[in-house]
């Protein structure tokens, strides 16, 4: 139990798919201008990461490995990512047409996430076992979430700021993750 | 030595495959129903997605026009063309000639308008026009030096390399634009549809305008007796101008006009 704590725990805060990973900066970036905006993209993520990591985890053990053929994880994968994105995307438009507007276009972009693939990737060279790879899948979107709503919140306070004129907009972003990513480096080591 | 290269292509082509015929079915299963009047309507559109209409794209106008929120002629990129197509589709009529379109009202170019002195600086009217309130010798004409030009999002403005500017009325989409940045608040905006308007801007009294430029409109109210319809044409601080609502569009201000200031 304590085991599965921790993993959740350095998912999120530890090891930070954003920011001590550096993977899907570019929702970070892009989707970080206002709070509404990012819990979405953040949910959507949460949805889809669960999804796909259960999905690809099987993928992987099932048809992948036993044929021998472990070294396609890569590009079976992206085409599985891709293919649940548009399945749930459908799913979403017919039974939930509220969801489908609030997710709206967040939905698509996530199918070329490199968060989505990294994690999944991660589950497998780790040889995390079936709930393993659904907890650490859904922890680290959970941590992608997290971060994506601290930085949006801080970004919503720089737009009131007097930035000096080279740093406005996309550079005063970018400092403002570094020093965000520095602040989660303090986290670092506490669980291996 | 084969087997690991017909495994691997079986088996992404497996994957592929399988999740083609998951999403084909799902996608009949799941086909959400629109409104073909909303397919029409986006096929008519210009699919600019500038959002001129105040909605999110021309995908959304047409779901608000279909759902009752938004006016067949909402389009102003469209104008009355697509007005006209998206009423059909509607199955309702369009109310035509209503789309305001930005209009120089000033004929005052390098023949027919004298100027104060000759201006080298900024080529731009702002800069001009804190200079003495700018070089021309009428204090209402354009500058000619397309402060508008630059601003017009659909490049409808252009030079007439003799002093003003022009409008291509066929390219504005009505965004007010050149309005506000104009510094004599000489480009206006006048319904498309009105043919017959009287292109000057001067409220000065008609000795004035007769010296500083041609073509002005002195203030004569010749066309006011000329006019047919009462109430049309209206002279008001030495400047005669039309009511686009009842003009009939006879012409016979065009004709009396002395200074021809009047198109």
């Amino acid at each position: 139990m304590l085991d599965y704590v921790l993993m959740v725990i350095g998912a999120i805060l530890v090891n930070n798919i954003l920011l001590a990973r550096f993977l899907g900066n570019c929702p970070f970036i892009g989707c970080s201008q206002q709070i509404e905006s990012a819990i979405g993209m953040g949910l959507a993520v949460i949805f889809v990461l669960t999804l796909a990591g259960a999905l690809t985890w099987l993928v992987n053990a099932y048809i992948l490995l036993p044929l021998g053929i472990g070294y396609l994880q890569t590009i079976a994968f992206i085409l599985v990512i891709a293919a649940l994105v548009q399945f749930v995307e459908m799913v979403i438009q017919k039974t939930s047409p509220g969801l489908y507007q609030a997710l709206g276009i967040y939905l698509p972009l996530i199918t070329t996430n490199c968060c989505v693939l990294g994690v999944a990737l991660i589950n497998v060279n780790e040889g995390y076992n079936f709930l393993q790879a659904l907890i650490f899948s859904a922890s680290s979107a959970a941590g992608f979430a997290f971060a994506l709503f601290i930085f949006a919140g801080m970004r919503e306070r720089l737009a009131f700021s007097a930035v000096p004129k080279p740093f406005q907009g996309i550079p005063i972003a970018l400092i403002t993750a570094g020093l965000l990513s520095l602040a989660f480096f303090g986290f670092a080591g506490m669980i291996k | 030595m084969i087997e690991p290269v017909i495994n691997s292509v079986l088996t992404l082509s497996g994957i592929g495959l399988v999740s083609g015929l998951g999403l084909g079915i799902a996608a009949k299963k799941f086909a959400v129903f629109v409104d073909p009047r909303v397919l029409a309507i986006e096929q008519v559109l210009p699919s600019a997605n500038c959002g001129a209409c105040g909605f999110a794209g021309c995908h959304n106008f047409a779901e608000s026009v279909v759902t009752g929120k938004a006016d067949v002629s909402g389009c102003l990129v469209g104008k009355d063309a697509v007005a006209q197509k998206v009423a059909a589709v509607m199955g309702i009529e369009a109310k035509t000639g209503q789309f305001m379109v930005a209009r120089l009202l000033c004929q005052g170019d390098d023949c027919k308008a004298e100027r104060k002195y000759h201006y080298l600086g900024i080529q731009d009217c702002k800069a001009a026009s804190l200079l003495a309130g700018g070089d021309k010798a009428c204090a209402y004409g354009c500058l000619g030096l397309g402060s508008c030009v630059g601003v017009c999002p659909v490049n409808a403005i252009s030079l007439n390399g003799n002093g003003l500017v022009k409008v291509d009325e066929a390219k504005c989409i009505g965004c007010k634009k050149c309005t506000l940045v104009c510094p004599r608040k000489v480009i206006q905006m006048v319904p498309a549809a009105q043919e017959v308007t009287v292109l000057c801007n001067s409220v000065d009294k008609g000795p004035v305008v007769k010296k500083n430029c041609q073509i002005g409109c002195i203030g004569c109210a010749l066309c006011k007796k000329a006019c047919p319809v009462e109430g049309a044409i209206v002279v008001e601080n030495f400047l005669a101008r039309i009511n686009p609502q009842l003009c009939d569009r006879c012409k016979k201000c065009v004709a009396k006009c002395p200074t021809h200031a009047i198109i």
